[in-house]
């Protein structure tokens, strides 16, 4: 291999090359636009308003944070998010799992049936109406179980779970324990789980940033705006110039809140992101597993 | 553990469900939900063959057979919705095709580790961030006062509104989607790379075959597989694409290239009209097309490559 690297040919040299631009190209196309809001953000309003900043923050200020931080709005979307995410993820896991275990089971009988009742759903849903029409039906309209209940399982979550647990349990272990004596239950909490970590830790990450992402279901479902998560609140927010301009302090001279809100538009993007970016690098690794996962079967 | 005393073939299959009841148990609760929140509408799916009245509930509206359906076939909005669906599709099935397996590719053959895992960290940083803040970046960026304005007019152009123009949309929606899901589908492309043999990298050299032929000769023919499902997959969903982005992006002024079906079916059942029936039948003429088209699409994948859905 030394020798070979010695000898590399030209066409090995430009193919090197080309293929180091185009990674410099990728990374730069998608850092900059983030670093530039992030600049923005953080920048004084004057030096924005006149565009003079672009990837680098200018007179560094938190002024446009702390206007966020005084927002009653906001901060009540921030908790609303937390709950339904955290409450949310929670059931939905529970149910996954429940779902998944039976149905990985090579002895289950009516397995196929009831996998046919789930994998269905995938390739035909309901319209828009009669979901909405279901959900009122039940009573659940503006409350936070229309958040929690009507996306309890998603069906290819499951199947991935499915897959996973089929994969990495061996039939033997479960046969093995289940001559022993131990129930199904036992089985599920004792062998399966501890075993399967990794998959729980994926449908964890799956299913939360889809809850904190989500804006939707919210935009539909509820209408009481201390209800409301923090999703739905930006995009009020975004399609609405006249709420962020309210947040902009009401004591400050004309000029300088019209930089102020400026501002404010790029500070939101960056505070509405943030706790998916801060934990971003650490759960990665689990979302690429739970990608791998998928596309062994899906 | 007490075992029943039957025999016969019957009573086996009931003692083995029997001695199974707790996994019943389990999954007593994820039946009870599908059939409630996934089948219960579906269900409900008949006022679209029905004139829905609020106070008559679902089975108590005046039954109206294919009307809504004839309604919107022979409508004026249909060549409109069909065409901007479509369009916008396969515009985004074609131009988003090709980055992720070029982006893969560049990072199987990155000169640097770190470099590498760097560059596809951050790649797929964007799919975290949620549809919301997306457009709102877009908007941002695309701005009268945005950089990319800025740059138009220190080169001495006119500042353009692209958020109120109908000939962008269709660009904006695709490529802000190829901005976001690049570095994620690329990984999918990663898997399938990893998979190909070191042995035919390793024939490839010792017959003398630089990085470019052994990408297009060794690495292309070993995604190509996947490539080529994702591709149908795609095509099967043509009709459904979603409308929680393109409702973001739209305002009036690009209703004429932003109108897809999915957001008519909002429009006109929940946010303008109240016309339960008619945007149900809408819908479900688009689950059903697309249930066919799937159909159609997982035969031909499992023709093609021995792959498929179901």
């Amino acid at each position: 291999m030394q020798l070979n690297y010695l000898k590399k040919s030209w066409a090995d040299r430009t193919f090197t090359v080309v293929n180091t631009l185009l990674l410099i190209f990728a990374l730069l196309i998608v850092a900059l636009p983030i670093l530039y809001v992030i600049a923005q953000s953080l920048s004084t309003p004057q030096e924005v308003i006149a565009g003079r900043v672009l990837f680098w923050p200018k007179r560094i200020t938190f002024i446009a944070y702390k206007e966020i931080f005084r927002s009653k709005m906001l901060l009540s979307g921030y908790k609303n998010s937390i709950i339904y995410t955290f409450t949310g993820t929670l059931v939905n896991v529970a149910m996954t799992v429940m779902c998944a275990y039976p149905l990985s089971r090579k002895d289950f009988i009516g397995r196929k049936q009831i996998m046919w009742l789930f994998v269905f759903t995938m390739i035909f849903s309901a319209p828009l109406i009669p979901s909405y029409i279901n959900v009122r039906n039940l009573k659940m309209l503006n409350s936070i179980w229309a958040m929690i209940i009507p996306g309890a399982i998603s069906a290819y979550n499951m199947v991935i779970a499915r897959t996973f647990f089929m994969s990495n349990i061996p039939d033997e272990m479960i046969e093995a324990a289940d001559l022993d004596g131990a129930s199904d239950m036992q089985i599920l909490v004792k062998l399966v789980l501890p075993l399967s970590k990794a998959i729980v830790a994926v449908l964890v990450l799956f299913y939360a940033v889809g809850h904190w992402n989500s804006y939707f279901d919210a935009f539909i479902y509820l209408n009481s705006e201390d209800k409301l998560p923090l999703q739905v609140i930006l995009r009020n927010i975004l399609a609405n110039a006249k709420m962020i301009e309210e947040m902009a302090d009401a004591t400050v001279e004309q000029n300088e809140r019209l930089a102020l809100v400026e501002v404010l538009k790029y500070a939101v993007i960056v505070f509405g992101s943030l706790p998916v970016l801060i934990l971003y690098p650490f759960v990665q690794k689990y979302f690429v597993k739970g990608i791998m996962i998928g596309s062994v079967k899906g | 553990m007490y075992s029943p005393a039957v025999a016969s073939g019957h009573g086996k299959l009931l003692k083995k469900v029997f001695r199974h009841w707790q996994l019943y148990l389990l999954i007593l609760l994820p039946v009870v939900y599908v059939i409630m929140f996934r089948y219960v509408p579906i269900f409900g799916s008949q006022i679209a063959f029905r004139d829905y009245k609020l106070n008559m509930g679902i089975s108590g509206s005046k039954w109206v057979g294919l009307k809504h359906f004839v309604e919107f076939l022979t409508g004026n909005q249909f060549g409109v919705l069909m065409k901007n669906t479509l369009t916008l599709s396969f515009y985004n099935i074609g131009a988003s095709f090709l980055p992720p397996i070029i982006l893969a590719l560049a990072l199987n053959y990155a000169f640097n580790r770190h470099f590498g895992k760097t560059v596809q960290m951050v790649t797929y940083m964007p799919y975290f961030i949620s549809t919301v803040l997306v457009v709102s970046i877009i908007m941002r960026l695309l701005s009268l006062n945005g950089p990319v304005n800025n740059l138009i007019a220190n080169m001495g152009g006119d500042r353009v509104l692209f958020i109120g123009k109908p000939e962008y949309f269709r660009t904006i929606y695709v490529f802000s989607g190829i901005w976001q899901s690049t570095g994620y589908n690329a990984v999918v492309y990663l898997a399938a790379l990893a998979a190909v043999s070191p042995e035919l990298h390793e024939a490839a050299v010792v017959d003398g075959a630089n990085m470019w032929q052994r990408v297009y000769h060794v690495d292309f023919p070993g995604i190509l597989p996947t490539a080529i499902i994702l591709l149908i997959m795609a095509c099967g969903k043509v009709l459904t694409i979603g409308y929680e982005k393109v409702l973001l992006l739209q305002n009036l002024e690009n209703m004429s290239t932003s109108d897809i079906i999915s957001t008519y079916v909002y429009r006109i059942g929940l946010s303008e009209g109240m016309q339960y029936s008619f945007s149900t039948a809408v819908g479900l003429f688009q689950s059903v097309v697309s249930l066919m088209l799937l159909t159609v699409v997982n035969w031909i994948s499992r023709r093609v490559s021995e792959t498929s859905l179901w």
